[in-house]
């Protein structure tokens, strides 16, 4: 710690240099914090997923219905614990790009199928017990700036009413948080008997299934056993655990995990040959001063040390910056106003991005280091 | 006639250099720079080492400050063989034992006079109160008492040689080492310099070696030695 004032001294030799390495790595990391957020709203749920939970699907696509009476025969099979439907109901909120999911459920089922739904007792029971009401999460709510007790018209181009036209009122009857950071809180739900007496046509199908099993180490069995079940009907179903299924909903969007460990990667490359360029500029144009601090007695290893914590504060300032500039950045709430179902900036990213604040002084550092650390004092002393 | 300088067989030599050979390579081609070179040094000394340019005069300070090694020959200093240690034990010893003063004084440009003296103190166990009290009275003792928070290049040459001269004696080193100390100065900043040197040895006992070309310099010295072809002499050939 005693060397800091040489290594801050050292620093403010090249004021300009030295900024304009700091800024450039408080954008990097600024933008790998920013990014982690967005990657984490993109796959949302996939961390969170219940692994006690499958979902079962029309084997030949996500879109075709399936019938109702499914729920009582994967009741009976050996290791399910219970299972529910939901169906997806497309409803938009009066322009299509206020995209927001939303499922038609059986009330009972769905709060203790997901107990990360948290609603209070009256809400629930509202839930339950109001044909039209809906319950609605937190960040949708917000987002509409909508409250309990608001009637909310829903446009679904999917299900026509049988009254005619495709306009469905909803009483919103309850707003729910999640129990967990990472939880969905973006979906709206309502009452399927709703849906299935007032749609035009569709009654008794349903979308999708959530099966909860007894025992998660069995989970593959018992996902088989499904299947098994309903091979060779008219309907052959694909059941896969909750996260995988997730996973995949996620990939139609493409590769959002992917994209963004591109993005960062070739940001970290720029910057790390920025930091290489002039930790080893530094380095060079203070050989004699190197070997004045040697002859005085330095020793090799804490020249070395000294060219490395350089390097380090120089990428703790700009790194600390950057992700502190992200954290206030990401509060301050997601680009698409509200649509992205979650978006904060995860613990564990922070200390993946101090870890590769340590990483990237320790290679823009080290071949300048060794360089410093390698000079022979008698002769460094003549240059 | 030149006489070779007689090696002393005194035991309380303070540095005691024997049949010291230097060679460089550059390249394919060997220089040699000192061959079968004595030198003993009495403590309380003050040496002036004299000779032409190229003549190997910074080489044998480094190789009795420990930082470089003899190709042959021993070097002992306070009773320690030196010239066999490893280079982290080399710098440990330096830290101790020698002060440097140089030509063109090698002061950190980013430092502060007090904290340039300052630096030796930072490879000691000793505390930031404790340095920094240890720098300020060094630097009162050069004379830069109302100096201490200037930078090297808000500093005169010779008020610059002066913290060079602080930061060399903080430690209070066994041996102090200067090549070409006031090279770089007028007469004036360069007399206040040997002033400072020489009271430095007759006050505080201070052994000092320095090379120099100026036979005013020499003149301040206990005894001078030349360096011809390799080898001291007491006296310069003509
Ligand atoms: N590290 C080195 N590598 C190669 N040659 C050197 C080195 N150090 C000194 N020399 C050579 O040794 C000779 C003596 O140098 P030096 O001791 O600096 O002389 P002086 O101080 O008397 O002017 C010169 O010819 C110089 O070029
Ligand atoms: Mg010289």
């Amino acid at each position: 710690m005693k060397f800091l004032g040489l290594i801050f001294g050292n620093l403010r030799r090249s004021k300009t240099r030295t900024i304009l390495t700091i800024l450039s790595i408080t954008v990097a990391f600024l933008l790998f914090g920013y990014l982690a957020a967005i990657r984490v709203a993109f796959t949302v749920g996939v961390e969170v997923a219940g692994e006690d939970r499958l979902i079962t699907r029309d084997k030949v696509s996500l879109i075709n219905l399936m019938p109702k009476s499914y729920e009582a025969d994967m009741e009976r099979i050996d290791g399910v614990d219970n299972a529910m439907h939901q169906t997806w109901f497309g409803g938009i909120y009066q322009e299509p790009r206020n995209f927001f999911p939303n499922m038609a459920v059986e009330p009972e089922e769905l709060l203790d199928m997901f107990p990360e739904i948290l609603l209070t007792e009256d809400e629930k029971q509202a839930f339950i017990e109001t044909r039209t009401g809906a319950i609605v999460g937190r960040t949708t709510a917000d987002r509409f700036g909508w409250s309990v007790g608001d009637r909310v018209p829903l446009n679904s181009p999917i299900w026509p009413l049988k009254s005619g036209g495709n306009t469905w009122d909803f009483e919103i009857v309850g707003i729910f948080d999640g129990a967990e950071k990472g939880t969905d809180t973006s979906p709206l739900y309502f009452q399927y008997a709703f849906l299935d007496e007032a749609r035009q046509y569709g009654q008794g199908l349903v979308g999708w299934y959530t099966i909860r099993v007894t025992d998660p180490a069995r989970a593959a069995d018992i996902a088989a056993a499904v299947d098994a079940e309903f091979a060779n009907s008219p309907n052959e179903t694909k059941t896969e655990p909750e996260g995988a299924f997730i996973q995949g909903f996620a990939n139609q969007i493409g590769n959002i995990g992917f994209i963004i460990m591109c993005i960062v990667a070739a940001v970290f490359f720029t910057i790390l040959l920025v930091a290489a360029n002039t930790m080893a500029y530094t380095v060079r144009e203070r050989t004699n001063e190197l070997a004045v601090l040697k002859a005085i007695g330095f020793t090799d290893s804490t020249v070395l040390g000294l060219v490395l914590g350089e390097a380090l504060v120089l990428t703790a300032i700009g790194g600390l910056l950057g992700l502190g500039l992200a954290w206030l950045l990401v509060a301050a709430g997601d680009p698409s106003g509200g649509q992205l179902p979650v978006f904060y900036l995860p613990v564990s990213d922070v200390l993946v991005g101090i870890a590769l604040i340590v990483v990237l002084a320790f290679i823009a550092g080290f071949l300048p280091a060794r360089s410093a650390q390698k000079l022979r004092v008698a002769d460094a002393l003549r240059r | 006639m030149a006489e070779i300088a007689q090696p002393q067989t005194d035991d309380a030599s303070l540095v005691d250099a024997r049949g010291i050979d230097k060679v460089f390579k550059r390249g394919s081609e060997e220089v040699h720079v000192l061959g079968g070179l004595d030198l003993q040094i009495p403590k309380g000394e003050f040496l002036a080492l004299m000779g032409p340019s190229g003549s190997g005069k910074s080489t044998l300070l480094n190789l009795v400050g420990g930082l470089d090694r003899p190709t042959q020959g021993t070097v002992t200093v306070a009773g320690q063989r030196i010239d066999n240690l490893s280079n982290r034990r080399l710098a440990g010893w330096r830290a101790r034992h020698i002060g440097l003063v140089f030509q063109f004084y090698n002061l950190m440009p980013v430092l502060n006079a007090r904290k340039n003296v300052e630096l030796p103190l930072l490879l000691t166990k000793l505390g930031a109160a404790e340095r920094r009290k240890r720098a300020e009275i060094a630097l009162e003792v050069v004379g830069l008492g109302h100096r201490m928070g200037h930078f090297p290049r808000q500093l005169s040459g010779g008020e610059q040689q002066r913290t060079g001269i602080a930061r060399a004696i903080v430690t209070d080193p066994t041996l102090l080492l200067c090549d070409e100390p006031t090279g770089d100065l007028d007469r004036k900043a360069g007399d206040e310099i040997l002033d400072l040197l020489t009271a430095l040895n007759q006050q505080q006992g201070k052994t000092i070696i320095m090379v120099t070309h100026d036979p005013r310099a020499a003149e301040r010295a206990t005894r001078t030695l030349h360096l011809d072809k390799g080898r001291l002499v007491t006296d310069p050939v003509d």
